[in-house]
């Protein structure tokens, strides 16, 4: 009970400071806000960023500092170098490993703009019978993880003569490409007002006018939202990259350096960061013009 | 009169159509080519691999060869096989930790967020970066953090901060190697968790909040009265991904330790993909990525009927 009374002290002073403004809430104060918001948010932001930064630290640390705590303190860079950075450019076939990863993904990121837009369309405006059973099905073809699908698509691929080439995996990405952007794409689609396009049918245009000129333009964020994220997925992809490319000049970037730069039992570490790095900032810089698009997508797609 | 003779005339001002544009305008055939694209790729290489993984588990193919079928022998042979069941034990070991992990710090993240911030469309980019970048490259720079010699975290605790005598054991014997995969998918997987999750408490009413502080509801009760029962429909269908992704996890393994040391930190994915194709027994790999259909099917089912049930019992619609 004293303790109660002693607790009541303080809490009464504070009841009347807040009273004089409303909007301002007991707990709100300054000095608890930061411990229980500013503090654990800068925690997570330093352990999410924390990854990052140490891969840019060693890409550009010569190789004495890198393995050498006690003359130089890690965390900082004493004399920056390119070395690592020159080493991957000119002496691996990094360039070529980027340009193939480039091909790859806006290959598939557009043959699964294509397909998805179309299925979409069908699936939302033309609403033939069944169409939310098909809607259902792309729906669950997201759910099922590339993890079953490698080996048995492996055969295939060398079935079809496409193992080693880079039509494997732009052949292959859609799998997974695929039933997100038509998902994400139905639900674009389901936020345009379908009086326009009666509009359009009376004044006699043809359905695929109406698809070209009327219901495209006004997809155009959705498009861009569905774009980048196939980009960014298939520039991420893996497990197909691994199972699927043999030869050193056909591997994309995330299977090359794991494959290609870790030689031997001594690790390159300077130049698999730099690797890791130059691998990381093509999707990162992209990100960045369209975050807002992406974010909105993860969440739009979420929702649905 | 007027009007009988105006409708002929009426009918001649429409462009006349070619049979070519009647046919795409005719809505069967026109759903039919619109939805072939996207249907013919995923029958392909979707639905037929999908069969012909269940085929080749029953059969003993290997690369350059195509097996006969053999029955139930990969599956009578991987029980026997304790690997197998190491790989078994860890993925669900690895999953359900990792999605603790994950939504508990999630979860968190997403609440801080939801508070008014200076600078919050810049913070929710920075926070989003570790799911972005492609995993593999992360997965590089935990490899990294975690080596043995050269450890910055173990540099902190022995030379920083004094607390230890020795380095610190990452990666190199099972139960920490186990751990710290576990702590770079938590770090991994934070980022879509706290942002779908930050989506889902903005579409909650803040009216709620207010009608709960009139009446006298602690910082706890809001939360556990009307966020959480609010988020619980997206909670469902985030976790269910995120089970579904966790527990098929290949990259982080692979490239952090490669199912190793001793096969300790093998997941199923990573033990198919060893056995089938460097390994070449393609049937066994097949096997092995079969058996994880119905651990998938029963995640699914449970932390979406588990979760998803309540929508209806607050008696909101289907949306």
């Amino acid at each position: 009970m004293t303790e109660a009374a002693a607790m009541n002290a303080p809490e009464a002073k504070s009841t009347n400071t807040s009273s004089a403004q409303p909007e301002a809430m007991a707990w709100d104060s300054k000095s608890r806000r930061f411990v229980l918001l500013y503090l654990p948010l800068a925690c997570f932001v330093i352990i999410l960023l924390f990854p990052f930064y140490w891969m840019t630290v060693t890409a550009f640390k010569p190789n004495a500092e890198l393995y050498d705590f006690a003359q130089h303190n890690p965390f900082w860079i004493s004399s920056p170098t390119l070395d690592h950075i020159r080493l991957l450019l000119f002496e691996t076939a990094y360039p070529k490993w980027l340009m193939t990863t480039m091909l790859v993904s806006v290959c598939s990121t557009v043959l699964s703009l294509f397909a998805s837009t179309l299925a979409a369309y069908a699936i939302q405006r033309l609403r033939f019978k069944g169409s939310q059973y098909v809607g259902l099905a792309i729906y669950l073809a997201y759910l099922v993880p590339p993890s079953i699908l490698f080996i048995p698509l492996a055969t295939m691929v060398f079935q079809l003569g496409l193992f080693d080439t880079p039509f494997a995996l732009i052949l292959t990405y859609p799998t997974f490409l695929i039933p997100f952007c038509t998902w994400l794409l139905i639900g674009y689609f389901k936020s345009i007002p379908f009086e326009l396009e009666e509009c359009a049918l009376i004044d006699g245009a043809t359905r695929l006018q109406i698809l070209w000129q009327i219901t495209l333009p006004l997809a155009v964020p959705g498009l861009i939202s569905a774009g980048i994220f196939s980009f960014t997925l298939s520039w991420n992809e893996f497990i197909y990259a691994l199972a699927f490319i043999q030869s050193s000049e056909n591997k994309t970037v995330p299977v090359a350096i794991l494959t290609e730069l870790v030689t031997g039992d001594v690790y390159q570490w300077g130049a698999l960061m730099a690797g890791s790095l130059l691998g990381s900032l093509p999707v990162a810089i992209f990100y960045s013009f369209f975050v807002d698009y992406y974010v909105s997508s993860l969440t739009g797609a979420v929702k649905e | 009169m007027s009007a009988t003779t105006a409708a002929p005339t009426w009918t001649k001002m429409r462009p006349k159509q070619g049979a070519l544009s009647r046919l795409f305008d005719w809505k069967p055939f026109l759903a039919f080519v619109c939805l072939l694209p996207a249907v013919g790729l995923l029958m392909t290489f979707l639905t037929y691999p999908l069969g012909l993984g269940v085929w080749l588990a029953f059969t003993d193919t290997t690369i350059g060869r195509s097996g006969i079928f053999v029955g139930l022998e990969n599956f009578i042979w991987l029980a026997d096989d304790p690997i197998f069941w190491n790989a078994v034990f860890y993925s669900v070991f690895y999953t359900g930790v990792a999605t603790i992990g994950k939504f508990a710090l999630g979860l968190w993240l997403a609440l801080l967020l939801n508070q008014h911030l200076p600078m919050k469309s810049l913070l929710r980019a920075i926070i989003l970066l570790p799911w972005i970048v492609p995993t593999v490259l992360s997965a590089i720079a935990f490899w990294w953090i975690y080596d043995p010699q050269f450890s910055i975290i173990s540099y902190v605790f022995v030379d920083v901060l004094g607390w230890r005598d020795t380095n610190i054991d990452f990666i190199n014997t099972a139960w920490p190697a186990r751990w710290s995969l576990i702590a770079a998918n938590i770090w991994r997987g934070i980022p879509f968790v706290a942002i779908s999750l930050l989506a889902g408490l903005q579409t909650i009413s803040p009216s709620l909040y207010e009608a709960a502080l009139l009446d006298g509801a602690s910082a706890w009760q809001r939360f556990r009265y009307i966020t959480f029962p609010m988020l619980l429909p997206i909670l469902a269908i985030v976790m269910t991904f995120s089970i579904i992704f966790t527990f098929t996890d290949f990259q982080l393994v692979y490239a952090i330790t490669r199912g190793g040391p001793v096969n300790s930190t093998h997941l199923l994915a990573t033990l198919a993909f060893q056995r089938g194709i460097p390994g070449g027994q393609l049937g066994e790999g097949a096997a092995i990525a079969v058996s994880m259909i119905p651990f998938l099917v029963f995640a699914t089912l449970f932390s979406y009927f588990g979760l998803a049930r309540r929508k209806w019992q607050q008696g909101e619609g289907n949306d």
